[in-house]
């Protein structure tokens, strides 16, 4: 029975199509699987489906009949909820204030019948085996516990469709268990589950149904019988591969960077960054793959400095870097481009101009003066360069659409004349066009001397784009490949080593 | 450059654009010319003479308040200090330095005005560190100095007046009352201060790596941090600069009635932010001119010494002032929507 259709479902963007006409089947009572790589849609119809965003062309249909949400409780009271992969929690409040935020038990219609919100807050947690007190502050709880608490507050409401976007990222083992046998418990209950994962595996053993999904296209749709990783993996990538640039044959230099026994303290003990240890020649893109959490963007904000609780040591062309704050470290040759563009690398306040040249004003200012004259040309230089597509630089950074944002960022980190430079995720949110231009970009850069580390949760861009490939788990580094001798499969086993051993309860 | 594309939108929106930008002059212009009507005397030389002196003094305040606004924070401790900065500058002139044997140090103008920058300063620093180092709100670090500066003023004097600051020639402090009385070329030292510190700032502002830093952290501090901001130093030089800026005002104040009283400067901090405001600092940090600042200043200064020339009443006065800050934070919003609205057609047309 399909629940939910959209049919001719478009979403655009200022500067990007996010969704390209897409027909999408909810099947009630299944498991639908939705896959894809980053950026290629998912997260959009699904936002589009719980009312987050509206569709700029094309129906949604419930039951048949034309339905239009104005916003996550329209659709909650519909019967949709999601689950967020980014915890939308209030970490200040308890367990059970979290599960009933704006839709409180009140007795008399005035004062919140906390009573009742424990009860039913307990008796959630004791149907997802959980053993979590209500009255815990959410902030006190493991990131996995706290996706147990999203995924309490849509049952609260009843969902007759639960969408969950990347649930067992943050899951240990045992917490994925119990999360499955829910699943098939609401299944049961004529339940239509949408399910978001890029762990393949997980995929095909719980799904009923599997939607594919490519730069906002869907590529697959089919039933989950004789499916198996290699059709998934054919329609995520397709026949025509992505224009990867063109390998430019250079050889490499000698080392120009190295990171020894990097440790970095988790928050609630343990290791973000477990005794990392790596070297990086002039030349040469070291790839970095892993699983979210897997602490690779911890262990390159180390190595920018970001971290001053972080322990290791790291040599610059064999002399050893001992500077601590970033400025310095900048200002020795590293430089790094941030996962999060709009938190971590813009000012999203200031113009375009002022944020490619904010961490080289040094160069325009002799003693304390600026001479704005040859900061603007020098930006004018690399918006050329880079083929930014503005209409000015002067206006502000935010009306740029991702690809254009991220080509700021790696501006930015260029004119500082970087001799190592740190990129994490660079494709994440932007186009494909974008995309390819960012790779032509780091080949060149590499093929000019520089060394590049990036980080990045594509296998696909991590095979294609690097000459050694470094696989992370839990803070660890669980495997080092060759660019010719790594496989996707290799890869995968590598970066789930500590997750498979990982203790089942804490 | 887009009016090709699509002319009639955009050529009016940039003309709606340019108007909403220079709203504070618009403001100006408006009071002056209203003004000039309404009140008599009010275009003489006399009265603007004493009118920009009683600008100034807020301007000044508002100057450094608009650098700290712009780097996210706020600094509610400038009125104290100016009072503060007044009694040290009273206490130098009356009783030199003490040093408890028997004789003590005397200073002439000069040194006096050092000391009392310094002092300003100093304040400025402890808000600076109470916030970078200590992680204190700057709302309550600077509110808690605020007390503390008060209350050491009033101590400095049992809450007495410092009377007859008219300084001793045989030390070189008898031209203390040049400061509030004299004038160069017709203009009063005050204003040509002003003229100084108001030419320092926007130039600090606009062509210096400090200036660009302070927009950056006030915009978005990880990011900067990032970006290899020293987010913290940042952060204790607008706070220092707007002791400084509270220090001279002290000056000019104990100078003017020649007399220094521990009271003095109550609330200004309140008017520093109005002025800011006004002049289209955002209070989320990030964005504002010194210019608009200064703007903003004369518009609120001219108002309520043209309300009193009307002979409208104080109390009137006190809501006008505050109809007028909301209309231009009201107005400030529409433009911000329609600058991004713009910005995003632009790109949209090269798309």
């Amino acid at each position: 029975m399909i629940g939910l259709q959209i049919r001719g479902g478009t979403k655009v963007y200022p500067g990007t199509v996010a969704l390209k006409s897409v027909d999408f089947d909810l099947h009630m009572g299944a498991v639908n699987v939705l896959v894809g790589e980053n950026g290629a849609g998912k997260s959009t119809m699904m936002k589009v489906i719980a009312g987050v965003e509206r569709l700029t062309e094309g129906t949604i249909l419930l039951d048949g009949q034309p339905v239009s949400f104005h916003g996550t409780d329209d659709a909650a009271k519909h019967g949709v909820g999601i689950v967020f992969q980014e915890l939308n929690l209030f970490p200040n409040m308890t367990v059970a204030e979290n599960i009933f935020i704006a839709r409180e038990r009140l007795r008399g219609g005035i004062d919140i019948d906390s009573a009742a919100q424990r009860r039913e807050t307990r008796a959630l947690m004791q149907r997802l085996e959980q053993d979590i007190d209500p009255d815990t502050p959410v902030g006190e709880l493991r990131v996995g516990q706290q996706q147990i608490v999203e995924i309490a507050k849509s049952l609260a409401q009843n969902a007759r469709i639960l969408i969950l976007d990347e649930p067992t990222s943050a899951l240990s083992a045992a917490e994925v268990e119990i999360l499955f046998r829910v699943i098939a418990d609401l299944k049961r209950a004529g339940v239509g589950i949408v399910y978001i994962s890029h762990r393949l595996e997980e995929l095909i053993r719980i799904g009923d149904h599997i939607t594919v999904l490519r730069d906002g296209a869907i590529t697959g749709a089919r039933s989950m019988k004789g499916v198996d990783v290699a059709w998934i993996v054919r329609n995520m990538i397709g026949e025509a591969s992505k224009d990867f640039a063109k390998e430019i044959e250079h050889p490499f230099g000698g080392e120009i960077f190295r990171a020894e026994d990097v440790c970095l303290p988790r928050i609630g003990g343990g290791l973000a960054v477990d005794h990392v240890s790596l070297s990086l020649r002039e030349g040469e893109i070291l790839g970095i793959y892993g699983l979210m959490g897997a602490g690779r963007s911890e262990f390159l904000e180390c190595v920018i400095g970001k971290h001053p609780h972080s322990t290791g040591r790291f040599h610059i062309a064999g002399a050893p870097m001992a500077e601590r704050s970033v400025a310095a470290r900048i200002a020795r040759g590293i430089a790094l481009i941030p996962e999060d563009r709009k938190n971590d690398g813009l000012i999203q306040m200031l113009s375009i101009r002022e944020n490619m040249s904010l961490s080289s004003l040094g160069d325009f200012t002799r003693l304390f003066d600026m001479n704005l004259g040859a900061e603007r040309s020098r930006v004018r230089d690399f918006v050329k360069r880079l083929a930014i597509k503005i209409a000015s630089p002067e206006h502000a950074v935010s009306s740029l659409s991702g690809g254009n944002q991220q080509k700021v960022v790696i501006g930015k980190a260029l004119m500082t004349k970087p001799r190592v430079l740190l990129m994490d995720e660079p494709s994440r949110g932007i186009d494909i066009g974008a995309k390819a231009e960012v790779f032509r970009t780091m080949r060149k850069l590499a093929a000019d001397g520089l060394g590049i580390i990036f980080v990045t949760s594509d296998l696909e861009e991590v095979l294609s784009l690097s000459d050694r490939i470094i696989v992370m788990s839990n803070g660890r580094i669980t495997g080092e490949f060759d660019r010719h001798d790594a496989t996707d499969t290799g890869l995968i086993a590598a970066s789930a080593i500590g997750h498979t051993q990982r203790e089942p309860a804490e | 450059m887009m009016s090709a594309t699509a002319p009639r939108p955009i050529g009016s929106t940039n003309a709606l654009l340019l108007i909403l930008k220079l709203r504070t002059f618009i403001a100006l212009i408006a009071v002056f010319a209203f003004f000039a009507f309404a009140a008599p005397n009010f275009l003489s030389a006399a009265n603007f003479v004493i009118m920009s002196k009683h600008v100034a003094l807020n301007a000044f305040l508002a100057i450094g308040m608009t650098f700290v606004i712009i780097s996210g924070g706020i600094d509610l401790s400038v009125g104290s200090i100016v009072g503060l900065c007044g009694m040290v500058a009273g206490w130098l002139i009356l009783y030199g330095v003490d040093l408890g044997m028997g004789w003590s140090i005397q200073f002439n103008t000069l040194e006096i005005c050092l000391i009392v920058i310094l002092v300003g300063i100093a304040v400025g620093a402890v808000n600076g560190l109470l916030i970078t180092r200590l992680n204190v709100a700057p709302f309550i670090a600077t509110l808690g100095v605020l007390y503390v500066a008060r209350g050491s003023a009033m101590l400095s004097s049992d809450g007495r007046t410092f009377p007859n600051l008219n300084g001793n020639a045989e030390y070189g402090s008898d031209t203390f009352r040049m400061i509030g009385a004299g004038s160069f070329v017709g203009i009063p030292i005050s204003i040509w201060m002003l003229i100084f510190v108001g030419v320092l700032a926007a130039y600090i502002a606009n062509r210096t790596p400090l200036g660009r830093h302070i927009y950056a952290v006030g915009g978005n501090e990880r990011g900067a941090a990032l970006s290899g901001v020293k987010v913290g130093r940042t952060k204790m030089f607008v706070y220092m600069f707007s002791g400084f800026c509270a220090a001279l005002v002290g000056l000019i104040v104990s100078s003017q009635l020649v007399a220094s009283h521990p009271a003095t400067g109550d609330t200004f901090e309140l008017n520093a932010i109005a002025a800011a405001v006004l002049g289209g600092t955002s209070m989320n940090g990030g964005r504002g001119r010194i210019l608009g600042t200064i703007v903003g200043a004369f518009v609120i200064g001219v108002l309520s010494d043209g309300l009193v020339m009307m002979g409208v009443s104080s109390f009137w006065q006190t809501v006008i002032k505050g109809l007028v800050i909301i209309a231009a934070v009201v107005i400030d919003q529409a433009q911000q929507k329609l600058q991004a609205r713009v910005a995003l057609q632009a790109q949209a047309a090269l798309a």
